[in-house]
């Protein structure tokens, strides 16, 4: 129902209604929605996995722990007290202590330092050994990657825990020796990985681009390609690391690792299987730090797998 | 024309996603009468294969979701009936053809297992009897040495001929209606053509109703009776292909046509582009959906949603252009004569 | 098919060929080690060991008597055990690692499978998390841990099974969870990711769009595709399951092959050590063989494989 006096205004809201806009003839592309940038996405997405923030905080922590235990703690992790062995976790011994009455909350995080030391070591090993391969092998192909494939497809097919046992029965026992083992075919994985990727970077039309522009083939490989290949060499990365966290404690649970009285979770497992069912406490705490470090390394990993996966995103 | 078999009513889907709810389809309505072969036309993401899916209830749910709408197909509503019901509808009333023969059959089993699989479902053939019919569809989509193909695996074969697969699967039934998503996207332009030729000649001889979904107006001219073109899903326009192609009123559907390359056009005459991309259909424009890349585009045009006009007896749009009559074009007159 | 199984097999044997002559070197070139002759045990055991590896002659002779030998599946001579051939020792305890290790690859498969697709089918909710969360910590928690921990719950604390030993049926049980945990975890995981892509694909919607029940769809369609990452993955499983016997059959005093091979380890008997690493490794190397032919025999599109596929 429209009063009389109003229909003036009305007319003019109608008039003015159907006003072209007038646009811009060549017609700008607009964004119409507010776009994240890839990092910001991957970082958005890493950050709302709360199982994977979880597995950070926990690796944060034992690192820190790590660290600073050794240094603060008024007991040190090799000296014998053979007057208070195996006691229970207590004020003076938060962990207890083992067989030779050494604390076995140092241990603990020496044990820590060298399950550390030696997952990120071998990591980073694999990393630049497989980058330099796989780049190669990628980014050149044909008879270059031919043959560099199957010399690595050779030793892939030799049992790696063969190989590294092998070796260090013959070898001396140390964290390196463990460590140059592991690193052996260690890399095969990450050199696949980052061959994969490139071959399928490399015909992709910003490599193309820069080529008929004359960049070089290493500028291009190490410009575009690797930034690019980052996310599944981080992933691959990462979880690399518990699996070398793994093979130490392994080794060292055989003896074959690091030897007393340096402190390695593999030994101290190895020690108290034998007083399990007397002194619990000295399976229990290496145990635990150990499927805890790995389970951190683990759920991490995954998290910052499928915050790389653009599959995922476009669901 | 003969009598209606699919009703498609005020058509709702939406997708639940993180960072809202993507209103894939806005009120969609159209119908398919017996024998007909419909083209529904637009760009990616304008809804037209969501509706598709939403005929056949292949959407996943949840994401998906219908808001509000019927299918009535040979006189029930497909959203309603139960699973169990759908079942004995998909691939038996109604066959459906996908974009990609690539990825769309089963690569570890045999081709004439998928065929035969519908057939033993369905009309409950015993395997013999399912084999010498799943042959007799390979060579009726003129496929060579059918009984050699059954054997084979979809690896095995090219690209056209997994197209011809797929429409044998899709009519092993004798279906009342047969959707093509976007058949011959996937397919090089000599196999698109004898695709097309294929489904012409099919319909033509056992009178198969067909939705055509496509993004390619050029390969509507051979086989459709009628066109319906969907913008930011909805429909903006729908007449006969001769309306569409001759008298095209949407501003979309212009440009739709103007894009498209013609032989009898001179050399030097540019082809003209839709500037823009679609609307971001977690918010909906709350007026026309063409409207931020419309170049007659008008304020009415970015408050309210367009009604329908009718054009023809067959033809109607949904465009204020029309709709505002007179005034309309009187306003646009007086300020072009202003300036 | 035929280029890739010979191709596969050339692969091999090449890479067994690389294994031996590895061992060779290492035995030669390190110190302590059973083939310089100033360091051994007994007069006994070192007229023995010349006897049998020609110490007396050059190194390269030395190298083709070596590889005779192995030819011939002759191990050599343990150092630490008078008497005792390597063929011997693995002969008498493999039978027992080898029952472990099938019932434990078994298990893997089976319960593996069962998670993963209960995983894939309950995609996001809750029986999916729980399995995943099953899943990690089977990858976590590792066997030297494992093992212990069940020993000690229900073995000492509960006395359900025995300590130690491999005689009785349910003697298998805690041995076995402890070495497949890790395998269960990681093909629970591998069927999980590929069923979920699996069963988005465009074929799953074609076989929907015929009018299929959706459990013909899941076994029909979404298994079989599913399941060949792990056919592929069985012989890596082979060896996860061979090597982590190893401190398997320390803990829980089953006497294997690992066992010994722990003990060789222990006593630096090197013959001893070369000889189980060896087998291992052929056995190994087999499995993974055998699981690159079954992969080509359930995946119709590697038969008439021509070129590997990145």
């Amino acid at each position: 129902m429209r009063i009389e006096g109003n229909t003036n205004t009305v007319v003019q809201a109608n008039v003015d209604l159907f006003a072209p806009i007038g646009r811009d003839p060549s017609g700008k592309e607009r964004i119409e929605r507010k776009s994240m940038s890839t990092w910001q996405h991957i970082r958005y997405r890493l950050f709302s996995n709360k199982l994977a923030m979880t597995g950070l905080v926990i690796i944060i922590l034992i690192t820190l722990l790590a660290i600073f235990v050794p240094i603060i703690s008024p007991h040190d992790h090799f000296t014998n007290d053979l007057e208070n062995t195996n006691q229970p976790p207590s004020w003076n011994h938060w962990f207890g202590t083992d067989d030779l009455g050494r604390d076995m909350f140092v241990r603990t995080w020496k044990g820590a330092q060298v399950s550390l030391f030696v997952g990120v070591a071998a990591a980073l090993i694999d990393l630049v050994i497989g980058v330099v391969y796989g780049g190669i092998m990628g980014y050149y192909g044909g008879k270059v990657d031919e043959v560099m494939n199957r010399i690595a497809e050779i030793l892939y097919a030799i049992p790696y825990l063969l190989v590294v046992i092998m070796l260090l029965v013959v070898m001396e026992p140390s964290l390196t020796t463990i460590i140059v083992a592991m690193s052996i075919t260690g890399w095969i994985n990450m050199a696949w990985i980052v061959r994969g990727q490139i071959m399928q970077l490399k015909n992709q039309e910003y490599a193309l681009a820069s080529r008929s522009l004359g960049a070089s083939s290493m500028r291009i490989l190490f410009r575009h390609l690797i930034p690019n290949a980052m996310g599944p060499i981080i992933v691959t990365l990462t979880l690399s690391v518990p699996s070398a966290i793994f093979t130490e404690a392994f080794l060292s649970f055989l003896g074959l690792g690091v030897q007393s009285p340096v402190a390695s979770w593999g030994t101290m497992l190895d020690d108290g299987i034998n007083a399990l069912t007397v002194y619990p406490w000295r399976e229990f705490f290496p145990a635990l730090f150990l499927s805890l470090t790995m389970f951190a390394f683990n759920v991490f990993g995954d998290g910052l797998r499928d915050a790389f996966d653009p599959v995922m995103r476009k669901s | 024309m003969g009598k209606t078999i699919l009703e498609v009513r005020d058509l709702r889907v939406s997708f639940e996603v993180y960072g809202g709810e993507v209103e894939a389809v806005r009120g969609v309505s159209f119908h398919v009468c017996e024998g007909e072969a419909v083209a529904i036309v637009g760009e990616s993401g304008s809804g037209k294969s969501v509706t598709a899916q939403a005929i056949m209830r292949l959407i996943a749910m949840p994401p998906g979701k219908f808001k509000s709408g019927s299918v009535i197909f040979e006189g029930r509503d497909l959203l309603t009936i139960s699973e169990k019901e759908m079942q004995k509808v998909r691939g038996n009333k109604i066959g459906m053809i996908f974009q990609d023969p690539m990825t769309s059959l089963n690569p570890t089993m045999t081709i004439g297992m998928q065929i035969m699989e519908s057939l033993i479902k369905h009309q409950r053939l015993r395997k013999s009897a399912a084999k010498a019919r799943a042959i007799e569809l390979l060579a009726m989509v003129g496929i060579p040495d059918p009984e050699t193909r059954m054997k084979q695996y979809p690896h095995q074969m090219s690209g056209g001929m997994r197209q011809r697969v797929m429409i044998a699967i899709a009519l092993a039934c004798n279906p009342a209606l047969l959707i093509a998503d976007e058949p011959t996207t996937a397919l090089d332009v000599t196999i698109q053509a004898q695709v097309m030729q294929f489904m012409k000649e099919l319909q033509q001889n056992t009178n198969t109703s067909i939705i055509l979904i496509t993004h390619d107006l050029g390969v509507v001219v051979d086989l459709c009776d009628r066109v319906i073109v969907m913008y930011a899903g909805q429909i903006v326009e729908t007449g006969t292909k001769w309306e569409i192609f001759k008298n095209p009123q949407h501003p979309y559907t212009k440009g739709l046509l103007k894009s498209l390359p013609r032989l009898d056009q001179p050399k030097n005459e540019p082809l003209i582009p839709i500037y823009g991309t679609p609307p971001d259909m977690i918010q909906p424009p709350q007026g026309c959906g063409f409207c931020s890349r419309c170049e007659s585009a008008m304020r009415i045009c970015e408050r309210q949603d367009p009604e329908w006009t009718a054009i023809s007896e067959t033809q109607s749009v949904r465009c204020w252009l029309q709709s505002a009559g007179e005034k309309a074009a009187a306003v646009v007159g007086g300020k072009e004569a202003d300036a | 098919m035929v280029r890739f199984i010979l191709q596969k097999f050339v692969f091999m044997i090449v890479s067994l060929f690389v294994l031996v002559t590895a061992t060779f070197v290492l035995m030669n070139a390190v110190p302590g080690s059973p083939l310089q002759r100033e360091k051994a045990t007994t007069p006994q055991i070192q007229k023995n060991l010349e006897a049998y590896y020609g110490l007396d002659k050059p190194l390269i002779q030395q190298y083709g008597i070596y590889l005779k030998n192995l030819l011939k599946f002759d191990l050599g001579i343990s150092m630490k055990k008078r008497f005792y051939s390597v063929n011997k020792i693995i002969a008498d305890s493999f039978k027992y690692s080898l029952r472990l290790g099938v019932v434990s690859v078994i298990t893997s498969v089976i319960a593996g499978c069962v998670l993963g697709i209960i995983a894939a089918l309950h995609h996001r909710k809750f029986l999916d998390n729980l399995a995943m969360v099953l899943a990690v910590i089977g990858l976590a928690v590792p066997s030297m841990v494992m093992a212990p921990l069940l020993q000690y719950l229900f073995a000492v604390k509960f006395r359900l099974f025995n300590v130690a030993g491999l005689e009785r049926p349910l003697d298998y049980v805690l041995p076995t969870i402890a070495l497949s945990s890790a395998s269960i975890a990681f093909i629970a995981r591998l069927i999980r990711t590929t069923m979920t892509e699996v069963l988005h694909a465009d074929f799953i919607r074609t076989a929907k769009a015929k009018g299929l029940p959706g459990h013909l769809i899941v076994w029909r369609h979404a298994l079989r595709n599913s399941m060949l990452p792990v056919v592929t993955y069985l012989g890596y499983l082979v060896a996860g399951v061979i090597t982590g016997s190893v401190v398997i059959e320390a803990i829980f005093a089953i006497p294997g092959m690992g066992k010994f091979f722990v003990q060789s380890v222990v006593d630096r008997d090197y013959p001893l050590i070369m000889g189980i690493t060896v087998f291992y490794a052929v056995l190994l190397m087999v499995c993974r063989f055998l699981a690159d032919i079954a992969y080509a025999l359930v995946d119709p599109r590697m038969r008439n494989f021509t070129k590997k596929v990145a």
